[in-house]
């Protein structure tokens, strides 16, 4: 009777072990692959020098982050003029500088936020131009 | 090593005198790069003049304007309605200054009315998260991104110049214009004074609309401008003054 019930409680301890870190193994195991991103747009294609703003490893890492110094020191201190590392000027704005290049924001911005599972509120309020037409 | 009081006080006070070394070397890379496109119109405090007695009856041709650049939804319940720019009877815009023997013109005007871009604004002091800030050159803006719709600045307007989208307006703007954002549900609006535009050294859309130039705007703060001699010489009269908002509408009557 003793050893059964500890048998129970074993069997219970597993089940919950399991079910906590589920989500840490079957990450590992059902691996999903990165998204690719499409830089295949007009305005990209027709660019002899292919540079966002700053250089790719840093706007992949650090995008969401520049993009809020933008937003506060545009808005709030009316200083809209970004100067990149390399001396190159910027209008700090989200739909004037940055949507004029990336024109398509469901290949680009959409895929790689949906695979994180990040949720910016930007669209809700900026405008991608294509999506007007629609 | 023991240090006595006299050396220690003499390293206090050399290490105090370093702190002064970044003002007085002034490097070059400590310096705040701020440019300011030449193209781009400065005041020291904008301020606009209305010269209501221009107005044609039934002209909205400032408010179309400015309803269309902004994005500002149409909803067709009154309950809902956003302005940024709209009419009242002389009688609402001065509640005061109204009496049984007042000139039947006067009577019949209807001013065009938005926010006052307030000196000394309520909106600005009771908001909590900051998101309606005065800037240096006086416009009353708000940062979108901030605000919570709390709704306590619509209370604290004495002018009512302030709307909360109690709906997602998108469905409800005519035409998108994709230079300006819309808003979202749940964030209140109001006129700001064209600041995108005078960023980009463009005069505010109402007064480019205005064909009577009943709207003059300018820095009331440089004694040469256009806005300057108008009040210099003509009496005008601000909304509800009293409350010592200091309003920077000027009504020409």
């Amino acid at each position: 009777m003793k050893n059964k019930k500890w048998g129970l409680i074993i069997l219970g301890l597993g089940i919950f072990v399991v079910g906590v870190t589920f989500p840490i193994w079957y990450g590992t195991i059902k691996s999903t692959p990165a998204p690719v991103l499409s830089l295949d747009t007009p305005v990209i294609n027709s660019m002899q020098n292919k540079k966002c703003v700053e250089d790719t490893a840093f706007m992949r890492a650090n995008h969401m982050k520049m993009l809020n110094d933008w937003r506060d020191e545009s808005v709030r201190e009316g200083r809209r003029t970004y100067t990149a590392k390399d001396g190159q000027t910027f209008e700090k704005s989200l739909t004037g500088t940055c949507i004029q290049c990336h024109t398509n924001k469901e290949q680009f911005c959409d895929r790689c936020h949906n695979y994180v599972g990040a949720k910016p509120t930007c669209f809700s309020c900026h405008i991608v131009p294509r999506e007007v037409k629609k | 090593m023991t240090t006595n009081r006299r050396d220690f006080l003499k390293i206090a006070g050399a290490s105090a005198l370093t702190l002064m070394t970044p003002a007085i070397l002034r490097p070059s890379w400590a310096k705040e790069k701020m440019i300011t496109p030449v193209s781009s119109l400065t005041a020291k405090r904008w301020a606009m003049a209305i010269d209501a007695a221009k107005c044609p009856p039934d002209c909205t041709d400032c408010i179309t304007a400015c309803h269309a650049v902004h994005n500002v939804p149409n909803f067709d319940n009154p309950k809902d309605e956003v302005k940024w720019i709209w009419t009242e009877p002389f009688a609402a815009a001065f509640p005061g200054e109204k009496h049984r023997y007042l000139a039947n013109s006067l009577q019949q005007l209807r001013l065009p009315v938005f926010c006052n871009h307030c000196a000394n604004p309520p909106c600005v002091r009771v908001c909590p998260t900051k998101a309606t800030f005065q800037r240096r050159d006086g416009i009353i803006m708000m940062d979108y991104h901030r605000c919570i719709g709390c709704r306590l600045c619509m209370a604290a307007c004495p002018y009512g110049a302030r709307s909360m989208n109690y709906r997602d307006p998108r469905p409800f703007i005519a035409k998108i214009n994709p230079d300006f954002p819309t808003r979202t549900k749940g964030v209140v609006e109001k006129c700001n004074f064209c600041e995108e535009r005078l960023a980009k050294g463009m005069i505010p859309a109402c007064v480019g609309a205005c064909k009577q130039k009943a709207l003059v705007f300018g820095d009331v703060e440089n004694s040469r401008s256009d806005i300057w001699l108008l009040l210099d010489k003509r009496f005008n009269l601000r909304r509800r003054a009293h409350l010592g908002t200091a309003p920077q509408i000027y009504y020409i009557l």
